[in-house]
């Protein structure tokens, strides 16, 4: 049984696994900033659909 | 060198993954995605209202992360068929690179993801169909049907076929007899296109155990109900015409591709028991992957012309 000890985050990592880990990592902040312009431009969309319907007409 | 090294970590039930993006996005299964984006792009086109082209894209790109999900989730329940499958074993779980821990949970992560985004931007109709499709095709087709009946593809098909249906409901919040004309066509198109691949890979498939329809019924049963597919599906191919909803154009491309499909189904109906090369059967399925997109694809450039033409092209 591994006891809990601060050495067991020393884990060394192989050249193999820090590529991946930095390409899992490249690949999640990508998503992580579509996803952030996808409901950005939805709201714009949406609220801008809205809005030009409760604009008074002198303001069209 | 640390005391916690790898071999120390992977005996206390560790394992620093290897796994790159690419395996993760070819969890998605990306050739079956990009149909399904297609057949849904056609859909929420032919539909009779138009949609904001920025929320177009998000429907499709979440319509396309659900399919991709349920990929994630087929992988991860099939690694074992998947790994004595020569068409499959290197995929990224039975090949060791991503684990079915990770395969399952990228799969529920991005079904919820999807279904949520397609809910709260476009509308909850298009969210509900995504779900069942997901629900359908990991569960009922993957998890039960697959391993147990030789209709599994029949039934199965299904899943891939909501995607026109879905694109459809993204713009109008509602679901069409035209609708599910594009539903019927895939579904028809779908046990020709898999019974034809089990046939030149029923080695396969029977060493993985799935009783696919030449492994069960036999090849020369198989072939009959290729070709009786073949017999339905061309007309429901003009359907659209006949019905009124495209220009005779259509029509007749659609009959000309349909006439194709069950000429090749005729080949492989005269194929001998004895053919071990099989010609007749893998002609049959590079044309019903050529069919259905020729067939998309038209009715794509019919709506289009449709619309433009309508509109005097303002």
């Amino acid at each position: 049984m591994i006891v809990a000890d601060k050495n067991l985050e020393l884990v060394t990592l192989t050249e193999r696994q820090q590529k991946a880990r930095r390409s899992r990592s490249i690949a999640i902040g990508v998503a992580l900033a579509a996803l952030v312009i996808i409901f950005y431009i939805a709201t714009i969309v949406r609220f801008g659909h809205h809005a030009a319907g409760l604009m008074p007409t002198s303001l069209m | 060198m640390a005391l916690a090294d790898d071999r120390l970590m992977e005996d206390a039930g560790f394992r620093m993954s290897e796994a790159t993006a690419g395996d993760f996005f070819a969890l998605l299964k990306p050739r079956v995605m990009s149909l399904v984006v297609f057949t849904a792009f056609v859909g929420l086109v032919a539909a009779p209202v138009s949609i904001n082209p920025l929320l177009a894209v998000i429907a499709i790109l979440s319509i396309a992360i659900g399919a991709g999900a349920s990929g994630a989730l087929n992988m991860w329940y099939d690694a074992d068929i998947d790994a004595v499958m020569t068409r499959t074993a290197s995929r990224p779980v039975p090949a060791g690179r991503v684990s079915p821990g990770e395969a399952l949970s990228f799969g529920l992560v991005l079904s919820a993801l999807s279904v949520m985004t397609l809910g709260v931007l476009i509308n909850w109709l298009s969210a509900a169909l995504l779900a069942f499709t997901i629900f359908f095709y990991a569960v009922i087709y993957t998890m039960w049907l697959k391993r147990w009946t030789p209709q599994n593809i029949v039934i199965g098909g299904a899943a891939g076929a909501f995607p026109p249906v879905i694109g459809w409901a993204a713009v109008t919040g509602s679901v069409s007899l035209e609708s599910l004309i594009l539903f019927l066509i895939i579904f028809l198109w779908t046990p020709p296109h898999f019974w034809a691949l089990a046939l030149f890979k029923s080695d396969d498939y029977a060493r993985a155990g799935i009783p696919m329809m030449p492994n069960v019924a036999g090849q020369a049963s198989t072939r009959r109900q290729i070709f009786a597919y073949a017999l339905v599906l061309a007309p429901i191919g003009v359907l659209p015409w006949a019905l009124g909803y495209t220009s005779a154009a259509y029509g007749a491309v659609s009959a000309v591709l349909g006439a194709g499909f069950v000429w090749y189904a005729w080949k492989v109906l005269g194929m001998s028991d004895d053919d071990r090369s099989m010609k007749p059967a893998k002609a049959l399925f590079g044309y019903s992957l050529l069919y259905l997109f020729a067939i998309f694809a038209a009715y794509l450039v019919d709506s289009v012309v449709g619309q433009v033409l309508m509109t005097g092209g303002a």
